[in-house]
């Protein structure tokens, strides 16, 4: 057992921004505006990081596939008590068609490369919001999943995993190697100590390319258009439980 | 060979200097992910709660311990000794993303970093650093400053609070007045006449434990701003300490006290910056959303102009202050600059935050906007250590130097 953790970071527009679409509706605008990393990553990295604490892992791995300001979010990982980086260069047309896929498939093969006992994804990213990323990663691998996870228990060469599912919560047990994706609830992220901030400058950032790991990024999606959502309409106001089922009827709701 | 040399050096003083010019242009990677990281931090912790710490006068207690585990709260001492071992640059970038979120918070986080442990980290002996220092880094413990006095502030010499010895104890006794984080600190330096004749070269330093018999608080002062930091006298009535609690040599407390509010100036004028911005982003947003005239007001000149000169006054204060750092990081000699930059920044942020309430107009003088608290906070930093009138009689005296025939 290498005891080692991939985390997969991503690189998103800041949650706090306000979304504007490109007047070309291709996308979004993403030019001078903040990054950082997927809240839901923020999660992954906390949760391996407690992991690594409690010695239960030996080692974690910080991921991210994009550009070159990729590798500022992995820094920010490593701030928060990652090991080391590594950095899948993804840019220009492959970075606008980086998808899920896409990204399962790098996981997947550094995985094997690294060794890895286990990797912990966000659940989604808030720009696509996909939440397909983790599920495609263990298919890919065979390995079983723990995905929507608010609680985590290592057990021998097992993972406890409770699930946060519509009816409640689920819990499994998985053998591992196995993939987790975190949810909202699974704990509460530090905030990098500025020791940790100075000690992450010293720590390894390895830059990969896909093609070393084999990995193909051609995407089939292509995406048609990019817009706003609808504006909000007015409401009516309706006196009587009879007029509102009137309305609904006239408004072929029911 | 020496003409080798000498090339070295000049290549050396050129790489240096030129390493100090470019961080101010652009910042070292890991001050921008500590800036980053402070701010964060300020918009998610301190943002939201910072209008009922105000209102409710409200010591920040858990944001503070949370300040301590990342370093914050200690950022210049040494990593044996318990802090974040980082420089006066960190220090500023890190004091005005904190005062962004809260101005209260960022008081606090300031005095305990530069003046409770710049004079002790600065000319106590090992020993006081390790018993005086390291309990006070994690944000459980603050330290405060004791130097002015119901009857003088600017003119610090004439401290009337005296301190005198008696067998293998000093005694002291007189009265300290508004001393930021009193009520929530755990120590205190103390500045007290222990040779009367000797006028501002009898003045000394001490260090006093609180809660101590002999030291008792004043009522906590209802002030305009900053309300969420506690301000109150601290009376000395025969207070005695052991012998050992005299922080550097007996008639050196003038010096220590003026050496140590150089550096406390840079954390001033960094809060300042911070609320200065905190005052143009809330304004620059306004700009954005209300609409008079058929159109946003930002499109409108009077306003532009407003804001340009908001812009341009925190960016050239901002400079100061970090040119201050470098100076001081760099260990060379920084008291002009450090007054330049707290005079710049702290007459920055009183007029952005004027302007921000001019622009907000009806809305800026309510409490539903946050404009009307960085104008209450804004009011201070002009007044403590050193008022604007004393900073400009400290960079004259630089200035008159300088051109000493």
């Amino acid at each position: 057992m290498s005891g080692r953790v991939l985390v997969g970071v991503k690189r998103v527009i800041d949650y706090a921004v306000k979304i504007r679409v490109k007047p070309d509706n291709t996308g979004v605008v993403t030019d001078g505006v903040k990054h950082s990393m997927n809240p839901f990553c923020e999660i992954a990295v906390e949760e391996a990081v407690k992991l690594k604490e409690k010695k239960l892992v030996k080692e974690v791995v910080a991921v991210s596939c994009g550009p070159q300001q990729s590798q500022e979010t992995i820094r920010t990982a490593l701030a928060m008590g990652a090991d080391r980086g590594i950095h899948v260069e993804v840019s220009g047309n492959d970075y606008e068609t980086l998808g899920p896929l896409q990204v399962s498939k790098i996981m997947a093969a550094l995985a094997k490369k690294e060794d890895a006992q286990i990797i912990i994804l966000g659940k989604q990213a808030i720009d696509d919001d996909c939440n397909q990323t983790g599920q495609m990663t263990a298919a890919l691998l065979d390995w079983p999943q723990g995905t929507f996870a608010s609680e985590v228990t290592l057990d021998g060469d097992k993972i406890k995993v409770v699930r946060e599912i519509d009816g409640g919560l689920e819990t499994i047990k998985i053998n591992t190697p196995a993939v987790l994706t975190a949810d909202l609830r699974l704990n509460t992220p530090r905030y990098a100590t500025l020791p940790n901030i100075m000690k992450a400058k010293k720590k390894k950032i390895a830059n990969v390319k896909p093609a070393d790991l084999g990995v193909n990024l051609t995407s089939k999606l292509e995406v048609l258009r990019v817009e706003d959502p609808p504006q909000r309409q007015a409401g009516m106001k309706v006196e009587t439980v009879e007029d509102l089922v009137g309305k609904l009827k006239e408004l072929g709701k029911v | 060979m020496s003409a080798l040399f000498k090339a070295r050096k000049v290549l050396a003083v050129c790489l240096h200097g030129s390493r100090s010019l470019s961080q101010l242009a652009e910042l070292p990677e890991t001050h921008q992910l500590l800036r980053q990281t402070c701010r964060d931090f300020a918009d998610r912790e301190l943002a939201p709660i910072a209008a009922m710490l105000d209102k409710e006068h409200v010591y920040p207690a858990k944001q503070i311990k949370e300040l301590g585990t990342m370093g914050v709260m200690a950022m210049e001492v040494p990593e044996e000794l318990g802090g974040a071992g980082m420089d006066y640059l960190a220090y500023s970038l890190a004091m005005e993303e904190i005062s962004r979120g809260c101005a209260s918070t960022g008081v606090v986080v300031s005095v305990n970093n530069s003046l409770y442990i710049g004079p002790i980290l600065k000319f106590g002996t090992e020993e006081q650093k390790k018993q005086w220092i390291s309990p006070f880094t994690a944000g459980d413990k603050v330290g405060c400053f004791a130097l002015s006095e119901p009857g003088n502030g600017s003119d610090a010499g004439a401290a009337s609070t005296t301190a005198y010895q008696e067998g293998e104890e000093w005694v002291l006794n007189g009265t300290k007045a508004w001393i930021t984080n009193s009520w929530d600190a755990s120590a205190t330096v103390v500045f007290a006449t222990t040779d009367k004749k000797l006028k501002h070269k009898g003045i000394s330093a001490f260090l006093i434990p609180m809660p101590y018999p002999g030291l008792s608080l004043g009522k906590k002062e209802d002030k305009l701003g900053i309300r969420a930091s506690s301000t109150a006298n601290i009376i000395l009535e025969d207070c005695r300490i052991p012998l050992n609690n005299m922080l550097g040599p007996r008639g050196a407390g003038f010096k220590i006290a003026m050496q140590t509010l150089d550096s406390g100036r840079i954390g001033i004028a960094a809060q300042a910056l911070g609320i200065a911005q905190a005052s143009l982003d809330c304004a620059a947003d306004y700009a954005h959303k209300r609409t008079a005239f058929g159109a946003p007001i930002g499109k409108l000149q009077a306003i532009q102009f407003k804001l340009a000169d908001m812009a341009v006054a925190i960016e050239s204060a901002r400079l100061l202050t970090w040119k201050a750092s470098l100076l001081r990081d760099a260990k060379k000699a920084f008291t002009k600059e450090a007054a330049m930059a707290k005079l710049a920044a702290s007459e920055a942020a009183t007029f952005c935050s004027h302007q921000a309430i001019q622009i907000l107009g009806g809305m800026g003088y309510v409490t539903d906007m946050p404009a009307e608290r960085h104008y209450r906070d804004a009011r201070i930093t002009e007044i403590y250590e050193g008022t604007s009138e004393i900073q400009r009689l400290v960079i004259a005296g630089q200035i008159l130097k300088e051109y000493q025939s």
